[in-house]
Parts: C-alpha cells; sequence; structure tokens
C-alpha cells in the first residue's frame, strides 16, 4: 500500500437479506485529497460511509482506513476520524458550546484544551454569538454547521461527511463548501458523499461514481468529462450510469 | 479502550442527566408518585406508616430509575443522536452502560432523600450497611431492566407501556403494599421472581435488624437479575446497528 494512502477499499460488499446495497466496491484515497463519493440515492453511498467508520460491519471484502483494518481496529479509527451523519443528530436540548464540549469530552480531548477547542471552531463557523444558545433552536444551515464543527473536535486526520448540503438554502450549502475547501488546505482529507454534481465539481480532486451498489468510475471530474465528452460532471454522470436516455426521453416529452 | 469506554460511561451517564434526568417530568415520575401512592394508600388503611418506608424506598428506587430510560434510549435512537455516541471511540455496550448508569445515579440520589426524610421524621434506624447493600444492586437492576424493555421496541410511547406492565406488576406482588406471606401460594412464589420483592424484603431486613445472611442472599439475587438484564440488552442493542 502506497504510505500516502489513506482509505483502501478492495472487494467491499454489503448485504441485507437478499438487497445488496455494495457490490464488490475497490477504492483508494490519498492523503489530503477530497474525495466524491457520487451517486442516486440508494447507490450505496451512506452505507459505504458507516462500513468505513464502523457503524456497520462488511459482509465481505478489506477496507482500512489510516493503514487500520474496519473489523479489526475500528476503535483505533475512530479516535483519528471525524464523522458528519448526513442527519444533524446533535443534542437539542444542549447548547451549541456544550454539544462541543461533550462531543470533546466523549473523544478524549484533554480538559484543558476542550473549551479554546470549542471556541476556536465556533468562531470558524461563525456560531460564536450563539454559543449559548440551544441546538434545538439553530437553522438547519446553523446545524449542519455545528455538526461539522462537533466532528472536527478533536482533529481528525480523515473527515467522512454523508451528503453535507442537503437541505441548505444557497447561502448557506457555500458557506458550508467554503469551509470544506479549508479543511482541505489544512491537509485533512475529505471523503465526501453527495448528489450534488456541481458540488463534487467544485470540491473534489477525484470523485467516484457508484450506482446500484457498483462503482462505474474514478477519476478528476476534469477526465470524466473529457472521457465521456461532456461539458459538464452532471451530464458525464448521467452517461455513466446509463441515465441519459430517460433524461432525453423526459425532455422530449415536454 | 476499556479507558476510552470508562471515560465515555461517565461522560454519557453526566449528559443525560443534565438533558433528560433533572428535569420536572422525571423528578415528579421518580420521587412525586411513588410518594403520593404510598400515601393514598396509608389514607385508605391507617396504621403504622413505618411498616410502609421498605415499600416507599423500593419504588423510588423502581420508579426514579425508569423515568427517563425510554427517553435516552428510544428518543435517541429516533433522532440519530445514540448513533452519534457509537462514533465516538467506545463500544456499544458502554453507551448502554452510560444510559444505565445515568438512571442508576439519578434514582441514587432520590432514593437518598426519600430515605433520609423517611430515617429522620419517623426516627428510625437502620443498618446503613444493609441499606446500601440492597439499594446499590437494586438501582442497577431496575435501569438495566428498563433499558432492557426499552431496546426491545422502537418508539417512546412503547417503552412507556411496555416498562409500565413490570412496573405495577411489582408494585402489587412484591410486598411493597401488602405482604408477599399473605398472598395466595401460587402468587408468592410468583413473587420470588421479581427483583422487586428482594428489594423490599432486603430493605425491610435492613429497618427491622435482619440477618446479615438473608441481606447478602438478597444482595446477590438482585446482582443475578442485573446480569440476567443488562446482557441481553447489550445484545439487541447491537442487533440494531447490525
Amino acid at each position: 500500500m502506497n504510505k500516502d494512502t489513506v482509505i483502501r477499499v478492495s472487494d467491499l460488499t454489503k448485504r441485507y437479506g437478499e438487497i445488496l446495497a455494495v457490490n464488490r466496491i475497490d477504492f483508494e484515497v490519498e492523503k489530503g485529497e477530497t474525495f466524491g463519493f457520487l451517486g442516486p440515492n440508494g447507490a450505496g453511498k451512506t452505507t459505504t460511509i458507516r462500513m468505513l467508520t464502523g457503524l456497520s460491519k462488511p459482509t465481505d471484502g478489506k477496507a482500512s482506513v489510516l493503514g487500520l483494518d474496519v473489523n479489526s481496529e475500528i476503535a483505533r479509527i475512530k479516535k483519528r476520524i471525524g464523522v458528519v451523519p448526513e442527519i444533524s443528530n446533535l443534542y437539542d436540548e444542549l447548547s451549541a458550546m456544550d454539544n462541543l464540549i461533550f462531543m470533546a469530552q466523549l473523544y478524549g480531548v484533554p480538559s484543558s484544551e476542550r473549551v479554546q477547542k470549542a471556541e476556536e471552531l465556533l468562531r470558524t463557523f461563525r456560531l460564536h454569538e450563539r454559543k449559548d444558545s440551544l441546538f434545538g433552536t439553530f437553522s438547519r444551515g446553523m446545524k449542519r454547521a455545528l455538526t461539522v464543527a462537533a466532528a472536527l473536535i478533536h482533529d481528525p486526520e480523515v473527515l467522512f461527511l454523508d451528503e453535507p448540503t442537503v437541505g441548505l438554502d444557497v447561502v448557506a450549502a457555500r458557506s458550508l463548501r467554503n469551509l470544506i475547501s479549508n479543511l482541505r488546505r489544512q491537509g485533512i482529507t475529505v471523503f465526501l458523499t453527495t448528489h450534488y454534481l456541481e458540488e463534487a465539481d467544485l470540491l473534489c480532486d477525484r470523485v467516484a461514481i457508484l450506482a446500484k451498489g457498483r462503482i462505474l468510475a474514478i477519476d478528476t471530474p476534469l477526465s470524466l468529462k473529457a472521457k465521456t465528452d461532456k461539458k459538464s460532471l452532471e451530464e458525464a454522470f448521467m452517461k455513466l450510469t446509463g441515465l441519459e436516455p430517460e433524461v432525453l426521453a423526459i425532455e422530449k416529452g415536454k | 479502550m476499556w479507558r476510552d469506554n470508562l471515560r465515555g460511561i461517565f461522560y454519557i451517564a453526566l449528559k443525560d442527566l443534565k438533558t433528560y434526568y433533572f428535569k420536572p417530568p422525571a423528578v415528579s415520575w421518580g420521587i412525586v408518585f411513588p410518594i403520593t401512592w404510598i400515601l393514598a394508600f396509608y389514607l385508605r388503611n391507617p396504621g403504622s406508616f413505618e411498616e410502609l418506608v421498605p415499600g416507599l424506598i423500593a419504588m423510588t428506587i423502581l420508579f426514579s430509575t425508569t423515568a427517563a430510560e425510554a427517553v435516552v434510549i428510544n428518543f435517541e435512537l429516533r433522532l440519530g443522536s445514540l448513533e452519534r455516541l457509537l462514533l465516538a471511540p467506545i463500544s456499544i455496550s458502554a453507551v448502554l452502560f452510560g444510559k444505565v448508569l445515568g438512571g442508576v445515579v439519578f434514582g441514587f440520589l432520590m432514593t437518598t432523600v426519600v430515605t433520609t426524610v423517611c430515617v429522620v421524621m419517623l426516627g428510625l434506624h437502620p443498618n446503613v450497611l444493609y441499606l446500601i447493600l440492597i439499594i446499590l444492586p437494586s438501582l442497577f437492576v431496575f435501569s438495566s431492566l428498563g433499558a432492557l424493555l426499552c431496546v426491545m421496541v422502537k418508539e417512546v410511547f412503547e417503552a412507556q407501556t411496555l416498562l409500565n406492565l413490570p412496573r405495577f406488576l411489582m408494585i402489587f406482588l412484591s410486598g411493597v403494599i401488602y405482604p408477599v406471606a399473605k398472598m395466595p401460594v401460587a402468587l408468592q412464589h410468583f413473587a420470588h421472581a421479581l427483583p422487586l420483592s428482594y428489594t423490599v424484603d432486603g430493605l425491610r431486613s435492613s429497618f427491622s435488624g435482619g440477618l446479615s445472611e438473608t441481606i447478602f442472599f438478597h444482595a446477590l439475587a438482585l446482582i443475578g437479575f442485573f446480569i440476567l438484564f443488562i446482557f441481553p440488552a447489550v445484545k439487541l442493542l447491537h442487533k440494531k446497528f447490525e
């Protein structure tokens, strides 16, 4: 394995009864890279993140994060990764500050650093003025931002973001994208799932296109566009996933 | 890893106490309900209130430990915040133990208040060591029973409904208000399968200077019930995340 490979997945499979959610996928993510995992709903994006972050056990295949096996060394992996789930699932009954402090406690951040780190993150995510407000009173965008902040409280080396901008308004989504770009500049490896292809085009160094649990292509957005002879990643995605004829049929029907 | 788990258990319990337990609904359910129940029974059958004290303490243990259990587990499962805990470097077992410990600590505080008030106001002289030997395992038993029943269902209301069944069954059949010895033989046998019977009986012995063997036997039985409840609860929670 390349020493700069942070995530390595080989033949990874997840089956829920009869349903094959992820079907023998292979990919690698390099250190400091922003890697996009793109696909329509039900493609297996979230299932893959769940396997890589220890929330779900693979049915078959191998996966390692930071050189550690997800099956046998998940506790060590969890200490070094941050995860932003699809749902902003912090505690409504706790303030923004208390939520971050609680996460710092769970991750074993030294008590002398907890408040300082939380304050820094609240400033970075422009939530400092609302630090004593309850999470439950926040707007969707603010909740999302605090959830990302919570995932960064222990200085993770890899950040998993599952549909980070879904449901956000234009301003909140743009602000969050800027924050993700900043993370890359800080050297954090970002693994991002999204079905917003413009977002992936803007943020990702490389993307994997996933459909029905299988990876159809992995490359830079530029190369994918060139290979498919399309101007946008969205068009390239449609061609690769075979959705293009359906879209054209709908457009003709207009 | 064990250090991460211990830290997780401690902070989850602390967070639950702050977020859910020290709130009016949990306090009223955990302390006001048992007092009202016992007072209602006393006013209906006036006699020696001292005899009702073990039952009152037992009910306080039972209701306070399970006061917010459905909320801390099922509500968080539904919102996804329980899953949030599992992203941290702690095991599923540690998460559940944290939830159980929250109930234990809240129950301990409520029970201490009720016991102290009863002892001071009624001038009772219990054996404090015996009281501790019975109260401590009882707190763990009922908090883990609450956790087990909660992980068996999905919704908060289902958990509350399911929890009420053993709660009220035990109030009537464990000697809280009616002595087990005066019940029909079949029910007496059934009472021995209920953990609250050992709590009530043990507390009664603590107040009446019973034999140490009896206390130790009851404490051991309660530890057995704790093991009986906590292991399936952990297993069921594991299954929910498979």
